[in-house]
Formats: structure tokens, sequence, C-alpha cells
């Protein structure tokens, strides 16, 4: 029983004032699903790690444009992409250590493990100087939802 | 501005307020580090009871002040942290360097 009820694309700048926008986007749109304080954190938490990577490391603070789309699916689950053109991830085995951070400084090294941790899956397709695609999946437990059976189509 | 600094008794205190993340980080890095500058405190007090969302800009940011305040032999010490943000502080490890 995996079928999309509803979805939605946001394309915008590659802007750090963005990263709020991305993640406030997303909470927004899972809202009818009732989640939890914690599932909704855990979600903009996650969102808004994988937007600042595109821009940090993705474009480099160059300023490319950065696409999510976000579906969520009649059992609850709630799939997230965030797309980037960037400069790509040479290493992926190695960009998702907890602490690796390849710009140092006030960068913790922790947006892969938080976004690991704070969702059920999180996938990564990347290709050097071909972008980067994250993939996050959480699924919302069902309580008192806004979007019921008849919604299903 | 969403952060207010008080300088009392030798401990500068930053009580941070919004949202933390990779944009708003970097102006509370420029006052906080302004601040230890100018007073040298020897403990550097970060309350977040005002903080509505964090993700790992704010660890950096925490990281980044324990090297600086460890460089000039202070500390710093994390107060009032939401429940919300426990999660997050506690799968960093930053509460090993901080008190």
């Amino acid at each position: 029983m995996d079928i999309v009820i509803n979805e939605m694309s946001l394309t915008f700048s590659g802007k750090s004032m963005n990263e709020s926008f991305a993640r406030t986007a997303v909470s927004a749109f899972i809202l009818p699903l009732d989640p939890t304080i914690t599932e909704l954190a855990d979600i903009k938490t996650a969102v808004s790690e994988a937007v600042t990577n595109s821009i940090i490391h993705g474009y480099e603070y160059g300023e490319g444009q950065i696409r999510l789309d976000a579906k969520i699916y009649s059992n609850g689950k709630v799939v997230i992409k965030i797309k980037d053109k960037g400069k790509g991830i040479a290493d992926i085995k190695q960009a998702v250590e907890p602490l690796f951070s390849t710009v140092g400084g006030e960068r913790a090294g922790l947006g892969f493990t938080v976004m690991k941790t704070f969702t059920d899956n999180m996938k990564i397709s990347s290709k050097v100087n071909g972008g980067t695609t994250v993939t996050l999946e959480k699924y919302i437990i069902r309580r008192n939802r806004a979007v019921n059976d008849d919604d299903l189509g | 501005m969403n952060i207010e600094t008080i300088f009392e008794c030798g401990e500068l205190t930053a009580v941070l307020s919004g949202d933390i993340d990779h944009h708003t980080a970097r102006n509370m890095r420029i006052v906080i580090d302004g601040e230890i500058e100018k007073y040298r405190p020897r403990k550097l007090n970060l309350d977040f009871r005002k903080v509505r969302f964090m993700d790992s800009s704010g660890i950096g940011l925490i990281m980044g002040r324990c090297r600086l305040m460890k460089f000039n032999g202070g500390s710093v010490k994390l107060q009032n942290i939401p429940s919300t943000l426990k999660r997050l502080i506690d799968l960093s490890g930053v509460r090993s360097i901080t008190e």
C-alpha cells in the first residue's frame, strides 16, 4: 500500500537564506499528517542539512538552483528529494563519516550523520561535476490525520 | 537581532534565539567572538532557552567557541537546552567538551 496521496516540488536559489525557507515549506507540507513535535523537528533538521550541503559543498556558495521534491504516501511515508547540479561528491563513504568535513572551520562534519539518524532511510546519489541528490524517507506515525482515506483517490 | 549578550562577574552569557542554521550562525559567531575579544571572559555561557530550531551548524558554532575559549584558557557552558535540541546535542558529543 504505497500510493502517493500528495506531492509538491520547489526550485529555489542556493542562497543560505533559503535553508529556512526549504525546511519551513516541507514542515507546512507535512503538517496535515499531524506529526509529533519530534517528527517535525527531525524532518526539518534533515532537510536543513541537505540544503546546506548543496549550498556549501555542491555550489561552494556559487548560487546554483536547488530542487526539492516531496511526496506523502498512504502508509504515512514521507519522501523528500533534494537535488543540486553542483560539483558532486568524490568519495561518498568518506563524506558520510561523522566529523569528516572538507571545509573544516565552523563546520561540525555532522550533516550526513544527522540526516541518517533523524530519518528512517537516507540515499545519496552523486556524480563528480554532475550534482548530488539526497533522498530522505521518514514514516509519520498515523494519528488523527487531516489527510484521510477519502483523499486516497 | 537573534542574539543578546551579557558580561557579568567575568562570565559572558550569550542568549541565542530563533533558528540556528548555517545562515544565522554566521552572525551569532561574529557577535560572540567580538564580545570574547572585548571582555576576555573566563567562561562563556551559551543559553538556548529561546532557540526554536537548530541543525548541525549550531554544533559547529559550539565547537568553534569551545576552541576559542580553550585557547584563551576559558571554558564553555551550555544552558537551558530545549528538549527538541537534546537529541542533536547528544548525538554530536559536544557535551564532552563543554560544561
